[in-house]
């Protein structure tokens, strides 16, 4: 298995533009994790799907923004992306990427039994963003987000899996991993080490 | 990075395509959504490109209206977001049960759910025969399905649990006859209620009304057509009349933002401004 840490990541490439992360079961002690590491200064968009029951409410969003330095917020439909703000995906809508870089929403129905979908957000963000689109999948216990993770590398961009070792559920880690052959495999520690260096570059 | 730039430019030309051979006309819809549907639509007819779904669409009638179907997202249910049906009783039903004469538009209804739903309220609050609705959709089956008011057993159940948490207190299966295996919706529910087809892309407005709802309907518009839409509500509505919108869809992003004012910006309730002043 792949695995690279520390140093290597500090030597990622910038020219970055956005970076969309998947996360399922165990995912709001991993975001709990990695948001309040990320600097003020940090300069690209952050989409997450986090899969959460349909009838939650935004204490998960307030408490996040408030642990964290840079803004995160509900996604909101047709709204201008701007760099340093984390969008989450609303429950029981799909999160996309918009061709004029705005968000849009969607009810259409579950894919891969889920809504929000990480497939769904990454495909459509691979067409706006390209090859300068990274993908991160985390803690899950299903297989949403590989078939997402293909794509994004297909388009050329980086993907990051969490090491499954590392993770509360390992299951879509795993399935990311034997899917998309991603370019890192990182613990959290060093996830939230590679996105603070993309800062620096 | 060539073959999204490519199926970018097969969307736009399958979109006229469709435009000028049957008049629908998609080419202002929000682009992501549109394209994760024609992908989907290939998967499910094995077809390796857009520009073969082209094709096919242009020489085969049936084929394209299997695809309009599928452009149309009929996820609905009775009483979506029973909070704002609470909002309803509480804020709209008081002010329009002073009126002599109630019209109402259901834009974009879908297979009916939502109408029906209206309809139980309207009739809870006792202005059901005072009030003229008129429920529309692009898509004439679907219209055909709104008017039969026919449901399955096992959604019912999942709507009677909606219908109360939306402050509903009654029997809610007075509401229904019940078969086998589906629920025919209660007749009377439907007298004043004119089921027809009608597109917001390119239809005018059809009169003044009293409250408009169209729900999860303008998130799959690009912002031109948001306003296109908006634009024409804002023409059917006279001052003082309701506007509501999704859960997760706002007037924030509109050129007509200023013309509305929040009745219940939680439940996206909103009142058109006096023109005046």
């Amino acid at each position: 298995m792949k695995r690279f840490i520390g140093k290597k990541t500090a030597m990622v490439d910038s020219g970055y533009a956005a970076v969309a992360v998947g996360v399922s079961t165990g995912g709001l002690d991993a975001l709990k994790f990695i948001l309040p590491r990320l600097p003020e200064n940090f300069n690209l968009p952050i989409f997450i799907v986090y899969h959460i029951h349909k009838t939650s409410d935004d204490f998960l969003v307030c408490h996040l923004n408030d642990i964290s330095r840079i803004r995160v917020k509900q996604a909101e439909d047709k709204e201008t992306i701007i760099p340093a703000v984390v969008y989450m995906a609303p429950p029981d809508y799909h999160l996309l990427i918009e061709w004029d870089c705005t968000i849009a929403l969607s009810t259409s129905e579950p894919v891969s039994y889920t809504r929000p979908s990480i497939d769904v957000l990454f495909e459509t963000a691979v067409d706006v963003y390209g090859e300068k689109l990274i993908g991160i999948i985390l803690t899950g216990a299903n297989r949403d987000g590989s078939a997402g993770a293909c794509k994004i590398k297909a388009a050329g961009g980086l993907v990051v899996v969490q090491d499954p070792e590392t993770a509360q559920a390992d299951t879509m880690p795993k399935a990311a991993i034997a899917a998309a052959e991603p370019d890192l495999i990182l613990s959290l520690e060093e996830i939230s080490e590679f996105l603070c260096n993309l800062n620096q570059n | 990075m060539t073959d999204i730039e490519n199926e970018k430019i097969e969307i736009g030309l399958l979109l006229e395509a469709i435009y000028r051979k049957y008049g629908y006309d998609f080419r202002d819809y929000a682009k992501a959504s549109i394209k994760r549907r024609i992908l989907r639509h290939c998967n499910l007819s094995g077809l390796k490109t857009i520009s073969e779904l082209q094709h096919r669409i242009l020489y085969n009638v049936q084929f394209f209206e299997a695809l309009l179907m599928d452009f149309s997202i009929n996820v609905t249910e009775m009483f979506r977001d029973p909070s704002f049906y609470g909002a309803i009783r509480e804020s709209v039903l008081p002010v329009l049960k002073e009126l002599p004469h109630i019209k109402i538009w259901h834009a974009g209804c879908s297979t009916g759910e939502e109408v029906y739903s209206m309809a139980i309220l309207l009739k809870e609050a006792d202005i059901l025969d005072n009030t003229q609705i008129y429920a529309t959709d692009f898509n004439e089956k679907i219209i055909k399905k709104a008017r039969e008011g026919i449901y399955s057993l096992e959604k019912i159940k999942a709507y009677t649990t909606n219908y109360q948490k939306a402050g509903g207190n009654q029997s809610f299966a007075d509401y229904y006859t019940a078969g086998n295996e589906s629920a025919v919706m209660n007749k009377n529910l439907r007298a004043n209620v004119v089921f027809a087809d009608h597109n917001l892309v390119s239809d005018a407005s059809f009169g003044e009304m009293d409250l408009i709802i169209c729900r999860n309907v303008l998130i799959y518009f690009d912002r031109k057509l948001q306003d296109t839409a908006i634009g024409l509500f804002r023409e059917s509505l006279p001052s003082g009349g309701f506007l509501c919108l999704g859960s997760k869809e706002s007037l924030r992003f509109s050129i007509y933002s200023e013309d509305f004012e929040d009745v219940r910006i939680d439940e996206k309730i909103y009142r058109k401004k006096n023109s005046h002043g």
